[in-house]
């Protein structure tokens, strides 16, 4: 039983009804930025992204032009960032994983998505598949801005956001599970916010 | 090492409310008595977790103040005009009052004072509290590794533990404490009255030779301009440790 914080109410009355918010979270009205790091510029002209084996071996790349030649999706999800705070219907349009992964042979369990500014987020293979996940290059009917995770970042929007690595440059296709860059400071290492995975051992 | 501070799982603890402080109008500090706390790094934070009599809770993080070396934790903490906890934690908390919380959490925005490199502390408004913690830190293990604060406020009234700075940077070995007030200026001001950029970097900041560890944390287009400056002045992004408040930090 929690205890009753004295002469509490909290105000959000609609927010509490609303089935949409994981345990903990609240509505922002705006759309917050975390990143542990100056915001990193990759020209398009310089931007690939990769699918590689565990060692190394690549398995597909794009440059940006052949990267937005491939089919996309507009996408309307929840976003769920584990400092609390959920937008609800955010509007995304990027390439399906599916569609990176086809063709590509592999016998994977798990993916290590790797980004500009040295992010690594770690994520099970059927978490990526099956219509879950995207590279997203616009927001909103624009290009995604740097702050943001532009030109293009993961989407994930079923596990905690920082799953949807910002600046994404690649996959690497693993058999095993290990921890990302956050997983490796205390944060869960699958991180369900309807589960509320936010620290490990959650 | 800073990851071992943060194993094992994190419980909700309940503290105890023993001292308030008034920084600022806006702005409050609360230091609580948490038993069996594990200890924490500068820089790491907190959950707090409200419950209402109805069941309804509401969780937010806050930035640690105080030096681990403490007994007690503090955290400040800037009211929102619409923040549903901070308003209470700034205008309806009370000394004896009790606060579930947990943490320590995160342990890549941190500093410890046996680091080599020079320290950088760029502030922007309320995102002085974990850089503060990163001050009494270093006071507290007596550190003279250097240390330069560059603090950016809205005026003089707003500037968040200014006689605790002044009273460190007095002190030998203390840091170099500069403000910049982008609003509003005492009569008489000499210091800095613009927004932080590369020219006032470049006078304030230490340079990239002297392999400095820099930590920027402050609004998000604060964070972004200054983060972005730091790595025009040849500062490797790797070496900028970024944390941003943003308005919605309830």
């Amino acid at each position: 039983m929690a205890y009753v914080s004295r002469g509490f109410h909290g105000k959000r009355e609609k927010e509490r009804e609303d089935s949409r918010l994981p345990p903990g979270q609240y509505l922002a009205q705006d759309f917050p930025v975390l990143s542990a790091g100056p915001t990193p510029h990759t020209p398009l002209d310089e931007w690939t992204f990769t699918i590689e084996s565990e060692v190394g071996d690549e398995l597909g790349r794009w440059s940006w032009d052949s990267f937005r030649a491939l089919p996309s999706e507009e996408v309307r999800v929840d976003i769920h960032c584990v400092t609390k705070w959920s937008k609800l219907e955010t509007a995304w349009e990027g390439v399906s994983i599916d569609t990176l992964l086809e063709g590509v042979e592999h016998d994977a369990t798990h993916a290590m998505a790797f980004a500009d500014g040295d992010y690594l987020t770690n994520i099970p293979l059927e978490d990526l598949v099956d219509g879950k996940a995207w590279v997203a290059f616009a927001y909103d009917g624009s290009p995604l801005e740097p702050e943001h995770g532009g030109p293009a970042r993961l989407l994930v929007p079923h596990l905690y956001f920082w799953k949807s690595a910002k600046w994404v440059r690649g996959l690497r296709l693993m058999d095993h599970d290990e921890p990302g860059f956050w997983e490796s400071y205390g944060y869960h290492i699958y991180g369900d916010p309807w589960r509320e995975q936010r620290y490990a051992g959650d | 090492m800073a990851r071992a501070a943060i194993r094992g799982r994190l419980s909700w603890t309940l503290a105890e409310v023993v001292d308030l402080v008034d920084e600022t109008p806006r702005v409050r500090s609360i230091v609580l008595d948490v038993p069996g706390w594990p200890g924490h790094l500068a820089g790491q934070h907190i959950d707090v977790r409200l419950t209402a009599e109805d069941g309804y809770q509401a969780q937010r993080s806050y930035s640690i103040a105080s030096a681990p070396q403490g007994e007690r934790i503090a955290l400040t903490v800037e009211g929102l005009p619409d923040g549903e906890v901070s308003s209470y934690l700034v205008g309806e908390l009370r000394t004896g009052d009790k606060l579930e919380l947990r943490g320590p959490v995160g342990g890549y925005f941190v500093w410890e004072a046996n680091a080599v490199g020079p320290l950088l502390l760029i502030a922007g408004g309320s995102g002085i509290v974990p850089l503060m913690s990163m001050l009494r830190h270093r006071d507290a293990a007596g550190a003279d590794v250097g240390a330069k604060l560059l603090y950016s406020s809205r005026s003089w009234e707003d500037v968040i533990y200014r006689d605790e700075l002044e009273r460190l940077a007095s002190v030998t070995d203390g840091p170099e404490v500069v403000h910049t007030l982008t609003r509003s200026q005492p009569q008489g001001w000499t210091g800095y009255s613009r927004r932080v950029d590369v020219p006032m970097l470049t006078e304030i900041a230490w340079p990239a030779s002297s392999v400095p560890a820099a930590f920027v944390c402050g609004p998000t287009p604060f964070v972004e301009s200054v983060a972005a400056a730091l790595v025009v002045l040849g500062y490797p992004a790797t070496s900028v440790k970024t944390e941003r408040f943003g308005p919605t930090g309830g």
